[in-house]
């Protein structure tokens, strides 16, 4: 038997028994990072495809929520800043090891490329657009020249963002919970899987979204394929891994998990989805409503329960 | 020059003299500490052992703190302390969850603080605060790099442990067991 306590000085209602420092703020901002990085990949990909006629929800109206996502999400990322005046610290120094130094770079190119991206079609999506600057007619123009450009470096931006929002957390070799490098991918996949049910939700045409619906599907079992994936290299890990895998099979947040992100936010969309494709008739907000709902279920859990672990000593 | 602490948990009996030094010499707010006491009690009564740790910032070589800090506040001064420039720290929180030790807290006015292995006292030449009221005396402090400092002397005849060694940070507190 091993027993250890605090007996004093640090058993103190602020730091232990752990020093839960990140709140609502920052799976809020993982989340619209992840989506907003989804919606601006597959427009990209369908315009660099040719597709912008057929496509048109994925390419000129999805791309709407993107800026706005981002824009919220840094606003989350601002909120849960503690020293907030110092905030441009952030974009005085490049420091690669840290992932939260280069995904501040990555959002500094994002963001304007989606409000650009944006800004190209506001004319055909709101007819009467006028810019009333000439400057901004002939950048808009030559945005539109090369907007094949835009759509590839928007396409790679998407995948670093994708990426970043699952760097952030697995680059802490102290909380063994996020310390495994699926966590890069998965949370790539789940952001796409969640930009796809917008794009999905906000669709009229029904070709366009049975095409979307298909690559959703395919995202929804690649991301249950990388969690299933993820608890079997944690079970195979060392103790401290062993101890946050039970956290999902077994302790506190086996139901949060296996009903609200696995069930709900994944396995039944997916069934509802396929139904779809078959013909059935399921309401058209549901399937996209669950999967965004299970997205930011999954980024809250992940954040909570990745706090609660540590080294054993 | 390499600064290190060796504290000799045979002898720390847990009186916290040490984390109330700390407070007073560097201002640590009301409800925060940048030391704390453990008490560890392993095996089966009536056999049990018990074991007194006075734990603080463990001044890593290979610090996840200083990696992941994306303002570069989180740093190491000379001697391998280290610190975080307030104005550069933007409050984030990388820092603390990157940190094994669970040894840095969020300062109410907004950055990150930790131990300093009270540089300010070092520079001039004295121990750290917790070091210098220690009533035991089983806080070592000194260069490693020194042969016959305090901090090298107490290793050298003695065993010791460092805490979370898988964890790769290479910790410079030395616990004498």
């Amino acid at each position: 038997m091993k027993e250890e306590l605090f007996a004093s000085g640090r058993n103190i209602p602020n730091i232990d028994p752990s020093l839960n420092i990140w709140h609502w703020q920052i799976p809020v901002y993982l989340f619209l990072g992840g989506l907003a990085a989804g919606i601006l990949f597959f427009a990209g990909f369908f315009y660099v495809r040719g597709k912008e006629e057929k496509m048109q929800a994925t390419i000129k109206w999805a791309p709407i929520f993107a800026p706005i996502a981002l824009v919220l999400g840094l606003g989350a990322l601002f909120w849960d800043l503690k020293h907030k005046l110092y905030f441009w610290q952030l974009y005085t120094t490049i420091r690669l090891e840290s992932p939260m130094g280069w995904g501040a770079w990555t959002l500094m190119i994002i963001t304007p490329l989606a409000f650009i991206w944006v800004a190209s079609y506001m004319k055909e999506v709101i007819p009467g657009w006028n810019w009333r600057i000439k400057l901004l007619d002939k950048f808009e123009a030559w945005v539109i020249k090369n907007r094949i450009y835009f759509a590839w470096v928007m396409m790679i931006y998407a995948v670093i963002l994708g990426v970043y929002t699952g760097i952030l957390l697995s680059a802490f070799n102290a909380r063994p919970l996020w310390n495994t490098s699926i966590l890069g991918p998965l949370f790539l996949v789940s952001g796409f899987s969640t930009g796809l049910a917008t794009t999905i939700w906000i669709s009229k045409d029904k070709k366009e979204r049975k095409i979307l619906s298909r690559i959703d599907l395919i995202f929804i079992f690649v991301e249950l394929f990388l969690i299933v994936h993820m608890f079997m290299g944690f079970l195979a890990g060392s103790e401290t891994a062993i101890e946050a895998a039970h956290l999902f099979l077994g302790g506190q947040f086996t139901v949060s998990f296996w009903v609200f992100v696995v069930l709900l936010g994944l396995i039944f969309p997916a069934v509802l989805e396929t139904l779809e494709l078959w013909g059935f008739h399921v309401p058209k907000w549901l399937p996209p409503a669950l999967i965004l709902f299970g997205g930011l279920m999954f980024r809250f859990i992940m954040v909570e329960a990745g706090q609660i672990t540590r080294y054993l000593y | 020059m390499r600064y290190a602490m060796a504290i000799d948990t045979k002898k720390c009996v847990g009186c916290s003299d040490c984390v109330v030094a700390c407070q007073t010499e560097n201002n640590v707010p009301h409800g925060y500490c940048r030391d704390w006491i453990v008490e560890n009690v392993e095996g089966t009564y009536p056999s049990l052992d018990l074991e007194f740790r006075s734990e603080r910032c463990n001044h890593c070589d290979n610090a996840p703190c200083v990696r992941c800090c994306p303002t570069g506040a989180s740093h190491k001064e000379e001697g391998g302390v280290v610190l975080v420039t307030h104005n550069k720290c933007i409050g984030c929180g990388a820092c603390i969850e990157s940190c094994p030790y669970d040894a840095r807290y969020p300062h109410p006015e907004g950055y990150v603080d930790k131990c300093t292995f009270c540089l300010h006292r070092v520079e001039k030449g004295q121990n750290p605060a917790c070091v210098e009221v220690c009533p035991t005396k089983c806080l070592h402090f000194g260069d490693l790099d020194d042969p016959n400092s305090d901090v090298s002397l107490a290793l050298k005849d003695r065993k010791w442990k460092v805490l979370a060694p898988e964890a790769g940070t290479k910790p410079q507190l030395y616990f004498l067991t």
